[in-house]
């Protein structure tokens, strides 16, 4: 089989990976150029997507005749799915669904400070949720895709 | 070949993005700042500021600046030199974002100071020995005390003029401004309003030089 086309499978790879490379760059705008000091809950899932990027992008180059390599999956997902509970709970602490004292983050930057909405009720920790998502979501379709 | 390509195309596109998105948000930043500087002078230099220079100066530095901030302090001996190398040009506003925990005390000490005539000394003061009365980016203010007596200033008097409400509203004021202005770390540096382009000694020589061209 030919395998210079762009096939679904690659390109539902290479959506998560720019999902992923989106994000990592835009947070890093957040902090470095605009100035927003990143709270410890922020750096937790900055560990979890910063390593997706070259993961997910190593994953996409051709390998043993293979248009991309399957098994990104089984590397990608556990950073995902960590990312996206430690998004989660940022989320819920921000939108005040767990008190603030509950938090590890009493010093230096607040969790729950309010920096930028976007739209009037996008906050950053719920892009990042939603980055989140859809790339555990990419990731198991294309577990699923490879699978069958 | 095709996915490759496609790879990296993406990547230089991504950075190619990222790059101009910064350099458009610094310049409508720094345009922005300007306008607070010109339309609302008093955000940038209060009548509270000190002041350190010729009144009639056309450029003026405006440091926003934490007495417990290490930068600071080893920015303190270059920039009053950068100053001193342009006389009768350079007014000096010194304004505070006291970010460090506790360094409202050094604040309030400097500011009782200048009440005794003796802000400057008690900046160097501070500023020299600051490895002494901080740790760990905390204050110790009891360690602040022992080295006034230093510098001829009479310690009760300080102790009595920093109970006045009006340093607590001073405060306030400056933290207000620097948030304003964009200033969220420090030291803050602005002349004639205008932020540097970015962090270092030689930019703020440079603005100052372009700043002293295109006033003089």
């Amino acid at each position: 089989m030919e395998s210079e086309e762009l096939d679904t499978n690659w390109l539902i790879l290479f959506g998560a990976w720019l999902l992923t490379s989106v994000a990592a760059l835009g947070s890093l705008f957040f902090s470095e150029v605009m100035d927003f000091a990143p709270c410890s809950l922020c750096w937790y899932q900055r560990i979890f997507m910063y390593p997706l990027v070259l993961v997910l992008g190593v994953g996409l180059m051709p390998v043993d005749g293979k248009p991309f390599d399957g098994k990104v999956v089984r590397y990608g997902l556990p950073l995902a799915v960590g990312g996206w509970l430690m998004a989660l709970y940022h989320t819920l602490l921000y939108e005040g669904f767990i008190p603030e004292s509950a938090a590890p983050c009493s010093q230096g930057v607040s969790c729950s400070e309010d920096y930028i909405e976007l739209l009037g009720f996008l906050s950053i920790p719920m892009l990042s949720l939603l980055a989140f998502t859809a790339i555990v979501m990419s990731l198991l379709l294309l577990r699923k895709r490879i699978n069958s | 070949m095709k996915k490759k390509t496609v790879l990296l195309v993406s990547v230089i596109a991504m950075l190619g993005i990222f790059a101009a998105a910064a350099w458009w948000f610094q310049s409508r930043q720094s345009e922005r700042i300007g306008t607070i500087a010109t339309e609302h002078s008093s955000t940038l230099v209060p009548d509270h500021a000190m002041r350190v220079g010729p009144k009639g100066a056309r450029v003026v530095l405006v440091e926003f600046f934490d007495p417990a901030c290490e930068t600071c302090a080893s920015f303190h001996r270059p920039v009053k030199e950068l100053i001193a190398a342009h006389p009768d040009k350079v007014l000096h506003v010194l304004r505070y974002a006291p970010f460090h925990h506790g360094s409202e005390v050094p604040v309030k000490i400097l500011e009782a100071a200048r009440r005794q005539n003796k802000y400057w000394e008690t900046l160097e003061l501070l500023f020299f020995s600051q490895r002494r009365w901080t740790s760990h980016h905390k204050v110790k203010s009891e360690l602040i005390w022992p080295l006034l007596p230093d510098i001829g200033l009479d310690v009760e008097r300080i102790r009595t003029d920093m109970r006045d409400p009006a340093l607590d509203a001073l405060i306030k004021q400056d933290l207000a401004d620097a948030a304003t202005l964009g200033i969220r770390k420090t030291p803050g540096f602005l002349v004639n309003g205008k932020p540097l382009p970015s962090f270092g000694l030689k930019q703020l020589k440079d603005l100052i030089e372009s700043e002293i061209e295109a006033n003089y």
